[in-house]
């Protein structure tokens, strides 16, 4: 009986060191890629075998905060320059060592039944609309607002536009998928995601940005510089550039880098 | 000073049982320090970490009190909520036999396991916009996701159960003929409350409704889900802490450590209740 108690302490310290010999990939992912990365992980999976890919999805702030912390990963995606930037600046990851790897656009969603009859982009601005936004430090949120400027720069909306818009939100999600999801619940009137978002959930109803108010979101892939793995690291990212992982990507609803 | 003297000999004394009391005992410390340890450091490091000339600014700054008057009021609502229904409802939990009474129990129980994401959907699904009975209140032109109403319904969720379990136990301690006596004397519910059981259930309740206000404190994953997050409307401090870490890592430490500060002295408050309950019944 005590060699059995002393037997439990050991399993349970050794447990908490990694074992060598797992070969196991870890992709830090903007939220926004949930689907495409699922798919590709699942390919990847297949072309090299004894290989496991793990996803961590999340807004591209809450992955670098993470990684800054000591999260130790393999690849990181981001959904904006911006953060792959603070990665770099932290000394996560090597100057130079990102490649952008798709474009994604931004659209409004609004759910199935349309509760407040979102017809128009002007729409937005109606008092009393339940709009939700991705948080201003998610890359989606800094977009969103972007393209509201855009717009308050327009005579067609007005230079009250964006104030107007922004009186309506009623909640700044963590990460791009928690805006799709309140949206998708029917609890929020409308929310502005990517396009991709929009391709994955198709039961929402979508009022498309025109090109001159929308913004391109460019996506900086790259392997951290610590990656225990970072051969794997470097056929994952090269898998993602290659025509197959692009007509997945594409699938999905992201664009090519021109 | 006296208090350090006493705290040296205690530790003098405890090495020297160890010393004397061989290797035995190593088997209770050993592991017990290891988990300790996980509870410990975690907190150590965070008030280190706070120990930065900028805390005060990061604690006052206007995010920060924005979230924490939202989350005091919230929390005080839940607490009185809590207190004005379940009071009934504990006493007639320690007292009446009923049909469902296990059934009641139960659902009591149930908020103190369940994970705050699984309320947080719950809520949502219950009284959403387009939820099974959200959807008759949308009607009625009430809609209750994204609003402060929000917050104080998943606080009082996963907090309420907490007081009752207390008073419960607190009201099944009084003695049943002390009630007799006072109902023999004609004393009305009310009389028999203010005079009988609140001044011997006291205790139990105001233990059981710091407890209740220390969990509505720290709600976070019922809020996100049900409330959302707006500053001023929705975003209580762990809200603020979760979603400011990314924006600033000083505030949400700042935040934390606050947080910490005042479940500690609210702690300390209902260990203090029941050594003078335990004192008074010795």
């Amino acid at each position: 009986m005590k060699k059995i108690i002393l037997l439990f302490y050991v399993i349970a310290l050794s447990a908490c060191a990694p074992s060598p010999t797992s070969r196991t990939l870890t992709v830090f992912a903007a939220a926004s890629l949930t689907q495409a990365f699922a798919e590709i992980g699942k390919t990847f999976e297949t072309i090299s075998p004894g290989v496991t890919v793990k996803f961590n999805f999340a807004g591209s702030q809450t992955l670098r905060t993470q990684l800054e912390q000591g999260a130790v990963a393999d690849i990181f995606a981001s959904a904006n320059q911006a953060e792959m930037d603070n990665a770099v600046k932290d000394g996560l990851i090597e100057r130079n060592a990102s490649h952008m790897f798709l474009t994604n656009k931004l659209v409004v969603i609004s759910p199935p039944n349309n509760p407040a009859n979102v017809q128009t982009l002007n729409d937005l601005a109606k008092p009393g609309l339940k709009l939700v936004l991705a948080a201003d430090t998610v890359p989606a949120g800094k977009y969103a607002r972007q393209i509201l400027d855009n717009m308050s720069k327009d005579s067609l909306f007005g230079s009250d536009f964006k104030t107007k818009v922004l009186a309506n939100v009623v909640s700044n999600e963590n990460d791009v998928k928690q805006v799709v999801a309140k949206v998708q619940l029917g609890e929020a009137d409308a929310g502005i995601v990517y396009v991709s978002d929009a391709v994955a959930t198709p039961e929402l109803k979508n009022i498309e940005i025109p090109t001159n108010f929308n913004v391109i979101a460019k996506y900086p892939i790259a392997a951290l510089a610590k990656s225990p793995n970072s051969d794997l690291a470097a056929q994952f990212i090269a898998y993602v550039l290659s025509s197959e992982g692009q007509d997945v990507l594409n699938k999905w609803g992201f664009m090519p880098v021109q | 000073m006296g208090l350090h003297a006493g705290s040296m000999s205690s530790l003098r004394r405890f090495f020297r049982h160890l010393a004397s009391n061989g290797h035995r005992d190593w088997i209770f410390i050993l592991p017990s320090l290891v988990l300790i340890a996980l509870l410990g450091l975690p907190l150590l490091a965070l008030v280190l970490r706070s120990l930065d000339k900028n805390f005060f600014s990061y604690a006052l700054s206007p995010s920060a009190l924005t979230s924490l008057r939202l989350s005091l009021i919230t929390s005080l609502i839940s607490v009185v909520i809590t207190i004005a229904f379940g009071t009934p409802l504990a006493y007639m939990l320690a007292r009446w036999e009923f049909f469902g009474k296990s059934f009641v129990e139960l659902l009591i129980d149930l908020p103190v396991v369940l994970p705050p994401s699984v309320a947080g959907l719950a809520l949502l699904i219950a009284f959403g916009r387009q939820g099974v009975f959200g959807s008759a209140l949308s009607m009625l032109g009430i809609s209750l996701p994204f609003t402060t109403t929000a917050v104080i319904m998943a606080q009082t969720f996963v907090s309420a159960p907490l007081y009752i379990r207390a008073a419960r136990i607190g009201f099944a301690e009084v003695d049943v003929q002390m009630e007799e006596a006072a109902h023999v004397e004609g004393a009305n519910q009310w009389q028999l409350f203010s005079e009988v059981m609140f001044p011997l259930a006291g205790r139990a309740l105001i233990g059981g409704a710091i407890l209740t206000w220390t969990r509505a404190l720290g709600e976070f994953g019922a809020t996100i889900l049900f409330a959302g997050n707006l500053e001023g409307t929705t975003q209580t401090m762990p809200l603020a802490i979760y979603l400011g870490f990314e924006r600033s890592l000083g505030v949400a430490i700042a935040l934390s450590v606050m947080l910490v500060g005042v479940s500690v002295i609210l702690l300390l408050l209902t260990r203090g209740l029941e050594k003078k309950h335990q004192a008074n019944s010795d």
